[in-house]
């Protein structure tokens, strides 16, 4: 399967689990955004094997914006790690697929998240400890640019400059709303690259629903920690919800459903 | 760790720094994994002679608490033993969401040492007494709370603490030229309380270094003819509940800590007491809801009746009207 299918397919897991979730809804918009990212990280960058998921020499991916849950789940049901029963399962009570995903190494799930602007610091210590062990492994940690108003991501970010993290990747899924807005008007932070660049990080701006754009600057060469900003349309794929921030956790109808499965066909 | 008397006698003149120190020397041989990480602290704190014999396995991540604490976080959860070293204040306050999310509901197996807790820094005014900590941290799951009882006891809550499997906080007050409580190497144990005095009357149980304060109070008070058992609570949580128990026959229990009296250990043995049918009364002394003004560590601790004339006074008059 190409990768812009394999994109396709956890899309449509996405949409599917929000109408699972009925009148209860889904992180719809944030996930949708994050699709792309979510296949090229998983099927082309990431050294993670379903059958040894917390082998050492495993490539860590820490999802720091935790509303994006859906979209990481859909993920590590295609590579294998959980079940199409269990994704179905999600916001049920018991399930461990939840809104926010849950601390379980095993399945997937590096780290807790739902507090926004951990995720980097906590990846930063990863990367730290990995380099402390003379392991390889890239540890990419995805924000959202409604997160980077969080002081801790600022905090996280010139520590890891400071120590030299060359083994840390931030993904920023610049999808321009958060939950009151556009991001420019709830809180402009200017430009999240020359942010980067300021703190000592190498940063690049790239199409975050382009899969080839992404596997190639994720793979860039890097001798500082790396920022990647990727420029995205909240709820992409589902021409209702994108960029319309009411979205950003949502329920579907059935005729709403319907309508967003169809259009990934088209 | 040899816990001779004259080692005992340096720590106490060294103070809660200059003991952290020591022991974070011992820990440099003994646990490959320990990594000591703070918030420009590193001098403060006593780990210099450390950052120098181990230059790697010191990182200071500037003023930056939050990040200390998830950065410690990430590191422990790649195998490493990291203590997070800052104000006591900062680390259970500025940075308690991390401290939940990561100790509390990951179960991230760091060591927080909180050092200037209490009265310990209060010259600085009330932004750097951390007065609310035991309270902040103990509602959060899975974090054990020491307050050790002088520099013998922090030295070994600091040594237990590299063996410990799970979150803690050991939460340093006191001073250089510390009393000290014990005179003799004893056995210490997380989680378990230390009787220190025998006396039917009154049980006083106290935290942290004001548990020197307590045994002064109980010989000041035997004077009078009240007669008053001690027990060190140098673990508050999981709070020694027989250790409780072995006093419920006194007519009077007695919390001391440098720390609100609310939520700290006052408040877990008055949540114990209150599911007992007939406990005996209790006195909770410590810090009242407030702020008090900056001031010295001595001054501040007379002003709340925290030196060993004050507890006896308190506790003379509750003892008076019972």
């Amino acid at each position: 399967m190409d990768i812009q299918a394999i994109a396709k397919e956890i899309r449509k897991d996405v949409i599917r689990m929000t109408y699972a979730a009925g009148a209860q809804g889904a992180h719809i918009g944030g996930s949708l955004s994050m699709c792309e990212i979510m296949a090229v990280l998983y099927h082309e960058v990431m050294r993670i094997d379903a059958n040894d998921p917390l082998n050492d020499d495993r490539d860590r991916f820490i999802l720091s914006k935790g509303h994006g849950a859906i979209a990481m789940f859909a993920a590590l049901k295609s590579i294998g790690l959980i079940t199409d029963e269990e994704l179905m399962s999600y916001k049920h009570d018991g399930s461990i697929i939840t809104a926010h995903p849950t601390y379980m190494p095993d399945k997937g799930m590096e780290f807790a998240s739902g507090s926004l602007g951990q995720g980097l610091s906590i990846g930063a210590g990863v990367a730290m400890a990995l380099k402390m062990k003379n392991k390889s492994p890239q540890v990419y940690v995805l924000v959202g640019d409604g997160e980077c108003d969080e002081g801790s991501i600022w905090e996280a970010a010139a520590s890891a400059a400071h120590l030299g993290l060359d083994n840390l990747v931030c993904i920023v899924d610049k999808n321009r709303l958060q939950y009151d807005g556009p991001t420019d008007e709830v809180m402009n932070m200017g430009s999240l690259k020359d942010k980067f660049i300021a703190f000592g990080w190498d940063a690049y701006d790239v199409d975050g629903h382009d899969c080839k754009a992404l596997t190639d600057v994720f793979k860039t060469a890097h001798d500082k920690p790396l920022a990647v900003i990727c420029e995205t349309v909240k709820g992409k794929g589902v021409s209702f919800i994108e960029g319309n921030y009411r979205w950003h956790n949502a329920s579907l109808n059935e005729e709403q459903f319907n309508q967003a499965m169809a259009e990934q066909e088209a | 760790m040899k816990y001779s008397s004259s080692m005992m006698r340096m720590w106490s003149r060294l103070g809660p720094s200059g003991s952290l120190g020591a022991a974070a020397m011992e820990i440099g041989t003994v646990d490959e994994k320990a990594v000591f990480l703070t918030a420009d602290m590193t001098f403060a704190s006593g780990l210099e002679r450390f950052k120098n014999s181990y230059p790697d396995r010191v990182i200071d991540l500037g003023i930056a608490e939050q990040n200390l604490v998830d950065f410690a976080a990430g590191m422990a959860s790649e195998g490493f033993n990291p203590f997070a070293v800052t104000y006591a204040s900062f680390l259970a306050t500025r940075a308690l969401d991390q401290v939940k999310m990561c100790l509390g509901y990951m179960k991230q197996p760091v060591k927080l040492i909180g050092i200037n807790g209490g009265f310990a820094a209060g010259i600085l005014g009330p932004t750097h007494m951390a007065i609310e900590d035991i309270a902040a941290i103990r509602s959060i799951p899975n974090i054990t709370i020491v307050a050790p009882a002088d520099m013998t006891e922090l030295v070994k809550s600091v040594m237990a603490a590299v063996s410990f499997d799970g979150s803690m906080y050991i939460r340093f007050t006191g001073e250089m030229n510390q009393p000290s409580v014990y005179a003799d190497d004893y056995e210490f144990q997380i989680g378990k309380a230390v009787r220190l005095a025998e006396g039917e009357d009154i049980a006083i149980i106290g935290c942290g270094t004001l548990v020197y304060n307590c045994c002064r109070a109980a010989e000041l008070l035997k004077e009078k003819g009240i007669n008053c058992s001690v027990i060190n609570m140098h673990t508050i949580k999981p709070l020694d509940t027989d250790a409780i128990d072995s006093v419920l026959n006194s007519k009077l229990i007695v919390t001391v800590e440098e720390h609100s009296v609310m939520g700290g250990l006052g408040g877990a043995v008055s949540e114990y007491l209150s599911s007992i049918a007939s406990s005996p009364a209790l006195l909770k002394i410590g810090v009242d809801d407030y702020y008090p003004h900056a001031g010295s560590y001595s001054y501040l601790l007379k002003e709340n009746g925290l030196d060993p004339e004050g507890i006896a006074n308190s506790i003379s008059e509750r003892w008076g009207i019972l």
